[in-house]
């Protein structure tokens, strides 16, 4: 056990093999594994930034749906609407015309009534007239009388 | 193996003991310090692992790909992904030199105890039937490689404290702390014994980190030699009850001992590496 020339040698030999990891072997594997954990990171950040887009393109979707259903259920809305109106106009229409027609009928029974009994009425007043100068055997001047045959027809 | 040789021979169990620990030099050392003496076996195993570490580093930082990266680059990056945290966690300033620094001396260090686990025997076997007379294999067992270690390390921290903090911010860390004072003629008092309290804990530092990293391994090797001795030294021959009694008491105690070795080996490099990074860090830094 002493001390010799074998600690030079060794620190020679010591010295030199530092300097060759430190040349030729420490800055290639730290390049490597810096770079392999940038790449990492990118992918990560990439599919980070992925799955971001992902959700808010399907709330785009959802948005661009709930738009629609939206819309549609308006436009059905207003169909059934436009629907009701079109038979709630016919209807009134109907009525209308319905009423229209009863009337005209009314009108016509009301004439078609009068000018019977307006026949009825001179018809009566005439056979009253004659009944009358029958009576009396006698003529009844008409025109002399006419006001009180017109009299007479207005009391029946 | 070379137990039954050492006994056939007439060896004692010391014989055995002291052939393993005796480096393969090429003289024998004059004092304890005599740089006209090497070891071959440390210079020899401790590049070779070297090779080892910075081969298969390199192939794996060549063919590195920042996509899928397969399963020895992903083991690599895995090592590198380690010491870097480690790195990061006590050093807050950017430094090319400290990350790999690191690095190399965690798996240097991590492959020269790793030469503990293999069979003790072996290799200084071979190396006997190729008439190589001794040899070493682990090159943390020797003092001179981790002394070479933390010197570097020591000499690394001197360097980066005089660079970052400039010659008179290094000094004055050895004189004018821990006790100062505003009167300039009591700090000039206080010098000669702050200077005692600095500088001993800043020498103390290269020493304790190689002789703890030398000591443990130093100790675990010894502990491989105990069992090989204890359960296959005194066996005379293989056949008889006490034989397979020794094969069986060595495969379990070998087994035990180098399970919990895998633990020891690990730990201690990976202590080395911290303090290293901790040693550099205060360099570093601004009091």
């Amino acid at each position: 056990m002493n001390i010799n020339l074998t600690l030079i040698v060794q620190m020679v030999v010591f010295a030199v093999l530092i300097w060759f990891t430190m040349k030729f072997v420490w800055p290639f594997i730290i390049g490597a594994m810096e770079e392999r954990a940038k790449k990492i990171a990118t992918g990560l950040a990439a599919a980070e930034k992925g799955e971001r887009e992902l959700a808010q393109a399907r709330a785009n979707a959802d948005a661009i749906i709930r738009e629609a259903r939206e819309r549609a259920s308006q436009i059905i809305d207003h169909a059934q609407h436009r629907a009701n109106e079109l038979i709630e106009q016919a209807k009134a229409a109907a009525t209308q015309e319905g009423q229209r027609l009863v009337a005209a009928a009314q009108q016509q029974i009301d004439l078609e009534a009068n000018r019977a009994r307006e026949a009825l009425r001179k018809e009566v007043a005439e056979l009253a007239v004659t009944t009358a100068s029958k009576l009396l055997e006698r003529e009844i001047d008409a025109r002399a009388h006419a006001d009180l045959i017109s009299k007479l027809a207005a009391q029946i | 193996m070379a137990v039954e040789n050492a006994a056939e021979h007439g060896h004692s169990a010391a014989d055995y003991i002291v052939h393993h620990l005796t480096f393969l030099s090429n003289k024998e050392a004059g004092s304890i310090i005599d740089f006209s003496v090497i070891h071959w076996d440390s210079v020899f195993f401790s590049v070779l692992l070297a090779v080892a570490f910075g081969g298969s580093f390199y192939f794996a930082a060549r063919k590195a790909t920042s996509g899928v990266p397969g399963k020895f680059q992903g083991f690599v990056e895995l090592i590198v992904e380690f010491v870097d945290n480690q790195v990061k966690e006590s050093f807050h300033t950017r430094s090319p030199l400290i990350a790999p620094l690191s690095l190399t001396i965690f798996c240097w260090v991590f492959l020269f105890n790793f030469m503990d686990l293999i069979p003790v025997d072996l290799l200084p076997t071979i190396a006997g039937a190729l008439g190589i007379p001794y040899l070493k294999v682990v090159p943390s067992t020797d003092v001179n490689v981790t002394f070479a270690l933390s010197i570097t390390v020591f000499l690394l921290t001197i360097y980066y404290s005089i660079k970052m903090k400039g010659l008179g911010g290094f000094v004055g860390e050895f004189t004018l702390q821990p006790f100062s004072s505003k009167n300039k003629f009591v700090q000039v008092l206080l010098i000669p014994a702050n200077l005692v309290l600095e500088i001993v804990p800043f020498v103390a530092r290269p020493v304790s980190l190689s002789l703890r990293l030398f000591g443990n391994l130093f100790a675990g090797e010894m502990v491989f030699l105990l069992i090989a001795l204890l359960t296959l030294g005194g066996i005379e021959k293989l056949g008889t009850v006490s034989g397979w009694l020794g094969v069986f008491g060595h495969l379990l105690l070998g087994l035990v001992w180098a399970i919990f070795h895998i633990l020891i080996i690990t730990l201690q490099a990976f202590i080395f590496m911290v303090l290293s990074i901790i040693y550099l860090a205060m360099a570093h830094e601004h009091h």
